[in-house]
C-alpha cells in the first residue's frame, strides 16, 4: 500500500467542519477522507459520496437465503426423502415459511455485518494509520493528501483560515495492515522521517 | 410561509361530492336490501365501514402517543395533521356505536350470534362465553372504550392547542402530554384487547384467536400511516407544510413499509398455527376464506398488503419519491379495507357476499365524510405547532 503525504486539521466543533468540506471540493485540494467520534448527519452528502450499495448487497443476501432454505428443505423432505407430517401435504409451504424467515434473516444481517466491514475495512486484526489520536475522543480530523497542486504550506494556511484547532503534516500508509498496534518495522523508518510539524 | 390551513374549494367540493354519494347510497340500501328490519348485508357493510375508519383514526391517535413516549421528532413536522385525523375519531366513534347499539339490541343475531337468546340457550359455547358476550356487557365496554378514547384524543388536543399559547421554551406541556401519551397506551392495550374481540373476533363466534388483537393493531397502524401519508402529499400539492421535504416522506415509507411487514408476520403467525393444528373448530374460518368463494380476495390481500409494499418500497429512492408514496399509501390504504372486509363479512354473508354498489357508496360516503371532518379540524389551528420543544430538530430531521 502506498504510503503517502498528508496535511491533518483537526475541529472542534462540526460548524467548522462542514464549512470546511463544502469548501474543499472547489478548492481543488484532494480530501482523503473524515474521522469523526460520533456519526455525522449530513456530513456524506456533504463530502459528495455516492450511496452505499450495502442494501443491495442485503438484498441479494436475503434472496438467497430465501432460495437456499427453500430449496434444501424442499429437496431433502420432498425429493429425497419424501416425508409424511401428519397428513399435511408433500410439500407443505406454511411449514417452510418461519425457518425460510429466519434464515433469510440470519444470511442477510451476517452477509451485511461482513460486508460492512469489508468496505469499511474494519476487522480483528486489521490496523489503520490514526492521524490523531483524539479523532475517537472529541476531535473531527480532516486529512487532505498532498499532490503537486497542493503545497503543503498552502493548506495549512487555508486550514488556519478556516479555524482548525490543531494542524499537523503526516506521512502515512493509506490502506490498511495486518498485524499489531505498532506500525510495521518497514515504513517505521519511512514515516519517522517525515517531519511532523504542530501549530 | 402559509401556517393557517385553508380549506381548499376544490377538496370541499369532492368531500361533498362523496358524502353524498354514501348518504344516497345509504337511504337506497334502506329500501333495496330490507333496511334496518332484516338486511344483514345492510348492517354488515355499515358496521364494517364505522368500524374501519373508527380504527384507522384511533391508530393516528397510537402513533402519535408511541411517537411521543420514544421522544421521536420526527412526527413533530406534521403532528397537526396526525391531530387533525385523530380528532375526526368521535365522528367516527358516534357513527359506529349507533350503528354497534342497532346490531346487539336489534335482534340482527345473523351478525352477533350471542345477542340471540334462543340460540344461546341451545349452544353450549356461547352459554360459556356469555359472560363476556352479552348485550349489556358489550354496551358497557362499548361506551367506556369509546369515551375514553375520545376523552384522550381530545386531552392531547387540547394540551397541543395550549403549547402554541405558551411562552417559548417552557417543557411542562411537553411532559404533561408524555404522561398522557403513557397512561393512553397502557388503557389503550387493555381496551384493544376487549373491543377487538367483542366487536369484530364475535362475528365468527364459535372461532377464536389470541393473536387476533395483534393482527388488528398492525392493521389499523400501517392504514393509519398511510391516511396520514396522503394527508400530507395533499396539503404539500395544495401548497401548504412547505417545511416538509422528501426525509420526512422517508420516514412515512418506511414505516408503512415495516408495519407491512409485521402485518403479515402476523397474519401468516394466524394462519400458520390454525393449518397446523388443524382442529375444526378453528379451520372453519379459514376453510371459508382460503378454500370457500373468497378464495381470490384472500390472496389478493397478501399480495396487497405484504408483495407489493414489501419489494416496491424496499429501495430508498421509491421511498423519497412522492408519487410513489402516494400511490402506495392509496394501494395499502385499499388493501387493509380489504382485509377488514375479509374479517366482517364471511360470518354473516357466508358464500352470498357483494363488492357492488351499496359497498362502494358507502366507503366513499366514509371517506368523504373523513375528508371533511380532517381537514375542518386542520383549518381550527396553526398547521405550525410552533413551540413543541422538538420543533427546530423536526424541521432538520434527516432520515
Amino acid at each position: 500500500m502506498p504510503v503517502k503525504n498528508f496535511v491533518v486539521g483537526c475541529f472542534a466543533e462540526e460548524g467548522g467542519l462542514f464549512k470546511a468540506v463544502k469548501k474543499v471540493r472547489t478548492s481543488g485540494f484532494k480530501l482523503h477522507d473524515v474521522y469523526s467520534p460520533y456519526p455525522v448527519h449530513g456530513l456524506d452528502e456533504a463530502m459528495g459520496m455516492r450511496q452505499t450499495s450495502l442494501h443491495t448487497a442485503g438484498f441479494f443476501y436475503g434472496l438467497f437465503g430465501v432460495i437456499a432454505a427453500l430449496g434444501g428443505m424442499a429437496f431433502c423432505t420432498v425429493h429425497s426423502w419424501p416425508l409424511n407430517f401428519d397428513g399435511k401435504p408433500h410439500f407443505p409451504l406454511p411449514a417452510f415459511i418461519p425457518i425460510t424467515f429466519e434464515f433469510t434473516v440470519l444470511v442477510s444481517s451476517v452477509g451485511m455485518t461482513l460486508t460492512f466491514c469489508w468496505l469499511c475495512q474494519i476487522m480483528p486484526g486489521v490496523k489503520k494509520h490514526i492521524f490523531h489520536p483524539r479523532q475517537t475522543d472529541d476531535l473531527i480530523v480532516m486529512a487532505i493528501e498532498l499532490t503537486k497542486d497542493a503545497q503543503a504550506e498552502e493548506v495549512k494556511k487555508w486550514f488556519t483560515d478556516l479555524g482548525a484547532v490543531e494542524i499537523s503534516e503526516q506521512k502515512a500508509e493509506t490502506g490498511w495492515w495486518y498485524g499489531n498496534f505498532a506500525k510495521p518495522a518497514k515504513y517505521e523508518q519511512e514515516i519517522e522521517s517525515g517531519e511532523t510539524v504542530t501549530s | 410561509m402559509k401556517e393557517q390551513f385553508v380549506m381548499p374549494a376544490k377538496l370541499r367540493t369532492i368531500s361533498i361530492v362523496l358524502l353524498a354519494i354514501g348518504i344516497l347510497a345509504l337511504i337506497i340500501g334502506i329500501f333495496a336490501l330490507g333496511g334496518p328490519v332484516n338486511g344483514t348485508r345492510f348492517w354488515i357493510v355499515l358496521l364494517f365501514n364505522a368500524i374501519f375508519f373508527l380504527f384507522m383514526t384511533l391508530g393516528s391517535l397510537i402513533i402519535l402517543c408511541a411517537a411521543t413516549l420514544a421522544q421521536g421528532s420526527w412526527h413533530i413536522a406534521y403532528r397537526r395533521v396526525i391531530e387533525a385525523v385523530f380528532m375526526a375519531m368521535p365522528v367516527f366513534a358516534i357513527i359506529a356505536f349507533i350503528i354497534m347499539m342497532c346490531i346487539v339490541w336489534g335482534d340482527k343475531s345473523a351478525i352477533y350470534q350471542w345477542a340471540d337468546k334462543t340460540l344461546v340457550a341451545h349452544n353450549k359455547l356461547l352459554q360459556k362465553k356469555s359472560a363476556f358476550l352479552n348485550p349489556s356487557f358489550y354496551t358497557i365496554l362499548t361506551v367506556i372504550t369509546l369515551g375514553m378514547w375520545t376523552f384522550f384524543g381530545f386531552r392531547i388536543r387540547r394540551l397541543s392547542l395550549k403549547e402554541d399559547m405558551a411562552p417559548a421554551g417552557t417543557t411542562k406541556i411537553f411532559w404533561k402530554t408524555y404522561r398522557i401519551a403513557a397512561l393512553f397506551i397502557v388503557f389503550y392495550y387493555l381496551t384493544n384487547a376487549t373491543s377487538t374481540w367483542q366487536w369484530i373476533m364475535s362475528i365468527d363466534v364459535d372461532w377464536y384467536s389470541t393473536l387476533f388483537m395483534w393482527y388488528i393493531f398492525a392493521s389499523l397502524f400501517v392504514s393509519s400511516i398511510a391516511v396520514i401519508t396522503l394527508f400530507v402529499i395533499i396539503l404539500r400539492n395544495f401548497g401548504f407544510l412547505e417545511w416538509i421535504t422528501y426525509e420526512h416522506l422517508h420516514d412515512m415509507g418506511k414505516f408503512m413499509f415495516a408495519f407491512s411487514i409485521f402485518w403479515m408476520y402476523l397474519w401468516f403467525a394466524q394462519y400458520l398455527l390454525i393449518w397446523y393444528g388443524n382442529i375444526p373448530e378453528e379451520t372453519t374460518y379459514f376453510t371459508i376464506r382460503a378454500w370457500g368463494s373468497y378464495h381470490t380476495l384472500f390472496y389478493l390481500n397478501l399480495i396487497i398488503n405484504f408483495c407489493a409494499p414489501f419489494l416496491i418500497l424496499m429501495t430508498r429512492d421509491s421511498k423519497r419519491n412522492y408519487t410513489i408514496v402516494a400511490y402506495m399509501a392509496i394501494l395499502v390504504f385499499i388493501g387493509h379495507y380489504l382485509d377488514f372486509y375479509l374479517k366482517f363479512m364471511p360470518g354473516p354473508l357466508k358464500n352470498n357476499w357483494h363488492i357492488g354498489w351499496y359497498e362502494v357508496g358507502i366507503t366513499l360516503g366514509f371517506i368523504g365524510l373523513m375528508i371533511l371532518v380532517v381537514t375542518r379540524n386542520l383549518s381550527k389551528a396553526p398547521l405550525f405547532p410552533k413551540n413543541h420543544p422538538y420543533m427546530k430538530e423536526a424541521i432538520i430531521h434527516q432520515s
